[in-house]
C-alpha cells in the first residue's frame, strides 16, 4: 500500500511540475506575440502621449524587467489570483468563474448526447457489420470526424438559423427575460440546440464508431457464443450479455475526452457567440487582454492536467495489473 | 435395443472463401444413441467444431451453408426447425460446452445468475427457484463453499472451476445430448482427470448422451464408446472404442494413436519412438478428387490420389475409408 501512496505523490508532483511549465510558457507566449497591450489600452483612452504611456506601464508592471513579471506572475497564482483584465475591469478568476456553467451546459449537453445515440447507432451497426446502415455510420462518422465544427457550426448557422429561421444565431437567451423564469430556460434551450448538435456531431462520430468497433470485439466473443448455446434469443444476447460488457471501453474513453470537449467548445462557441469560456477567450485575444488569455490558458492546462492524473490514478486502483513506477 | 437419440445423415456444410467454396463438412453419417459418449477425433480444421455448430443450429450462415442432409433429434429434422423452436433446443435439450473456460462466462455476471438464466428461460423458473438450481447444479459438479461461490465472478475462479460451471450451466436442464467441444484441452492434466470422472459420474445420473469432441485419444480412451475419426470434413473411420485404440485401420487413426506418449514404469525402459503425422491438414477449398489424407500418407499411390474411398465395413460397428483395406482384402 505505501508503494501506491508513493505514486499518487509522485503523479501529483509531476502534475505540479507540468502545470507549472505551462504557466511559464504561456506567460512567454504572449510576450512574444507582436504588438503591444499599452498601445491598445492608451488607444482605448483617447489621446496617446509618452507620458501617459509610461504611466500605463508603471501601474500594471509592465516597466519591471521580464523575468520580475514573470516571479510576480506565478506568486500570484499561488495566491489564486490570476490578474485583472484590462478590458473588462474585472479580476480574471471572476471572469473564468462566470463563463464556466454555460460552458459546462453546452459541453455535457453536446457530450451525453453524443454518447447515448452514438452508442445505440454503434449497436445497430454491429449487428450487421456488412449491412447499409453500417456503412451509412461509417461514412456519416468520417464525414463528421473530418469536418472542423466552425465549418459544421456556420453550416448550421446558414441552414436553420438564417434560410430557415428555426433557431437563433447567437446568444444564449434573449436579454428582455428574467433568469429563473420558466420562459428563460425555455428560451435557452432554443438557443442551445445548433451549438449543441454541432459540437455533439464529431462526438457522436466518434463513438459510433467506437462502440461499433467494440460491439463487433463483443459480439465474436465466446461467452456470448455461450449466451447463444442456452438458447437466447438475439435481443437478449446483444442487449444483456454483450452490450454491458461493450460499454466498459466507451465509458472509459468518454471519462478521458471531457476535458478535450472543453476545448473543442471555444470554437463552437466563438461561431454561435455563447457566452462561455470560448467567447470570452476570443474577446481577450481581440483585445489583447493578456492576463484574460493567460488565465484561460492557465485554467484549461490546469483541467487537463487534472484529468489525466484523475485517469492515471483511476487505471492504479481499477487494475492491479498496471503497477505504474512500480520498477523504480 | 438401445434408443437412435441424435441421427446426422448425409450433413454437408461449405463456406465460402476467398478461394472458393470449402466442403467444411462433407457427407457426414454419425448415430448417437442414448446413454452413450460419441468420441468424435481429428487435428484442428477436420469439421469436429463445425459439427457441433450444426447440430447447435448455430453455424454462422453467410459465410457458412447447410448444403444438404438431416439431423434428426428423435426424428425431428433440426435443420428444418424454426429459429425459435432451436432456441427451445438449445441448452435445453441439447447443451454445449467449449474449449476456453476461461473466456467462456460472461465476465459481468456473477456466475449463479449465469446458470439460473438458462433455467429461467427453459422452465419459466422463478428467479429463486432458478438461483435454488443453479445452487443445486454447483454442488453437483463439485464446487466447493457453493452458496458462497454462487455469487462469485468469473475472474474469482480458476480455469478448472469455470469449466465446472460450464458444464452446470450446460446440466441445468437436463439436456439429452451434451456436445463437448475439447472441454479440458485448456486445463491442468489433473484438472482434466477430473472433468472426465465428473462428466462420466454426471453421464451416470441423468443419462445424458455426451458427444465429446477432441483430438487427444487419451480423452477418447477415458470416455467414449464409440468413436468417429474425422479429416478434412470426413469421417475416415468409426468404430468401437476398444477397436479403435487396439486394431486402428485407417493410417490417420493410427498415426494420431502413435502421437500420444505414453509413460512407462520405470524410466530406464526404452520408450517406443513419438512419431508425428507428417504435413498439415489441407485447405479445404483446394481438395481434389481423391483421399484427403494422400498428401500426407506413407501409403498412398496412384489410385489414392485419384479417387476418394469410399466407407466400407470391414467389421461389425467398425467402417474404414481407405483403399489399403481393399488391397489387404485382394492380397
Amino acid at each position: 500500500m505505501a508503494n501506491i501512496s508513493i505514486i499518487v505523490v509522485k503523479r501529483i508532483l509531476n502534475a505540479a511540475a507540468l502545470i507549472l511549465a505551462v504557466v511559464i510558457l504561456n506567460f512567454l507566449l504572449i510576450h512574444i506575440a507582436p504588438g503591444d497591450i499599452v498601445d491598445t489600452i492608451a488607444g482605448e483612452m483617447g489621446g496617446i502621449s509618452p507620458e501617459l504611456i509610461a504611466e500605463i506601464r508603471a501601474d500594471y508592471g509592465l516597466d519591471k524587467p521580464l523575468y520580475e513579471q514573470l516571479g510576480l506572475y506565478v506568486l500570484r497564482i499561488l495566491q489564486g489570483d490570476l490578474g485583472h483584465s484590462f478590458f473588462y475591469d474585472t479580476p480574471v478568476v471572476t471572469l473564468i468563474w462566470d463563463a464556466l456553467p454555460q460552458t459546462l451546459l453546452l459541453v455535457i449537453t453536446a457530450l451525453s448526447l453524443a454518447l447515448v445515440i452514438g452508442t445505440i447507432f454503434g449497436v445497430i451497426a454491429a449487428r450487421r457489420p456488412n449491412g447499409a446502415f453500417s456503412h451509412l455510420i461509417t461514412v456519416l462518422a468520417l464525414v463528421g470526424f473530418s469536418a472542423p465544427v466552425f465549418w459544421t457550426g456556420i453550416m448550421f448557422l446558414i441552414a436553420f438559423a438564417s434560410f430557415f429561421p428555426l433557431f437563433p444565431p447567437a446568444g444564449m437567451a434573449a436579454p428582455d427575460l428574467q433568469p429563473g423564469s420558466l420562459d428563460y430556460y425555455l428560451d435557452v434551450l432554443h438557443h442551445m440546440v445548433l451549438p449543441v448538435l454541432t459540437l455533439a456531431l464529431i462526438y457522436l462520430a466518434f463513438y459510433s464508431r467506437l462502440s461499433r468497433a467494440s460491439m463487433l470485439d463483443v459480439l465474436g466473443s465466446d461467452y456470448v457464443r455461450t449466451a447463444r448455446a442456452k438458447g437466447l434469443s438475439e435481443r437478449v444476447v446483444v442487449y444483456k450479455h454483450a452490450l454491458r460488457n461493450a460499454l466498459i471501453p466507451i465509458v472509459t474513453i468518454a471519462g478521458l475526452q471531457f476535458a478535450q470537449v472543453l476545448s473543442g467548445a471555444v470554437l463552437v462557441e466563438a461561431v454561435f457567440t455563447w457566452p462561455g469560456l470560448g467567447t470570452l477567450a476570443l474577446e481577450a485575444i481581440l483585445r489583447r487582454d493578456g492576463p484574460t488569455i493567460l488565465g484561460i490558458l492557465f485554467f484549461s492546462s490546469v483541467v487537463v492536467v487534472i484529468f489525466n492524473l484523475l485517469t492515471d490514478l483511476t487505471y492504479n486502483l481499477i487494475d492491479p495489473r498496471i503497477r505504474l513506477g512500480s520498477k523504480e | 435395443m438401445p434408443e437412435r437419440l441424435l441421427e446426422i445423415e448425409d450433413l454437408r456444410v461449405e463456406f465460402k472463401t476467398r478461394d472458393g467454396i470449402a466442403k467444411v463438412i462433407d457427407n457426414l453419417n454419425i448415430s448417437l444413441q442414448t446413454g452413450e459418449t460419441l468420441g468424435i477425433v481429428g487435428e484442428s480444421g477436420c469439421g469436429k467444431s463445425m459439427t457441433a455448430l450444426s447440430i447447435m443450429g448455430l453455424v454462422p450462415i453467410p459465410p457458412g451453408r447447410i448444403a444438404g442432409g438431416r439431423i434428426l433429434l428423435d426424428g425431428e429434422d433440426l435443420l428444418q426447425a424454426s429459429e425459435p423452436r432451436m432456441r427451445e433446443v438449445r441448452g435445453n435439450e441439447i447443451s454445449m460446452i467449449f474449449q476456453e473456460p476461461m473466456t467462456s462466462l460472461n465476465p459481468v455476471y456473477s456466475i449463479g445468475d449465469q446458470i439460473a438464466e438458462t433455467a429461467r428461460l427453459h422452465e419459466g423458473l422463478s428467479r429463486a427457484d432458478a438461483m435454488a438450481r443453479a445452487l443445486e447444479m454447483l454442488r453437483a459438479v463439485g464446487i466447493p463453499a457453493a452458496e458462497r461461490r454462487i455469487n462469485e465472478y468469473p475472474h474469482q475462479m480458476s480455469g478448472g472451476m469455470r469449466q465446472r460451471v460450464m458444464i452446470a450451466m450446460a446440466l441445468a436442464c437436463k439436456p439429452r445430448v451434451l456436445i463437448a467441444d475439447e472441454p479440458t484441452t485448456a486445463l491442468d492434466v489433473t484438472v482434466q482427470a477430473q472433468i472426465f470422472d465428473l462428466l462420466n459420474d454426471l453421464k451416470e445420473k441423468t443419462g445424458t448422451a455426451i458427444i465429446m469432441i477432441t483430438h487427444d485419444m487419451g480423452a477418447i480412451a477415458e470416455m467414449a464408446q464409440r468413436v468417429v475419426v474425422m479429416y478434412a470434413g470426413h469421417i475416415i473411420e468409426q468404430a468401437d472404442v476398444g477397436q479403435i485404440l487396439t486394431d486402428p485401420r485407417h493410417p490417420y487413426t493410427q498415426g494420431l494413436i502413435r502421437c500420444v506418449p505414453h509413460l512407462t514404469q520405470t524410466p530406464s525402459v526404452e520408450r517406443p519412438p513419438l512419431l508425428e503425422i507428417p504435413g498439415v491438414v489441407p485447405a479445404l477449398s483446394q481438395l481434389g478428387s481423391g483421399c484427403s489424407f494422400a498428401p500426407r500418407c506413407q501409403y498412398a499411390d496412384a489410385k489414392c490420389r485419384a479417387e476418394m474411398p469410399p466407407s466400407t465395413a470391414i467389421d461389425s460397428g467398425h467402417d474404414v475409408a481407405c483403399w489399403l483395406t481393399e488391397r489387404e482384402a485382394a492380397a
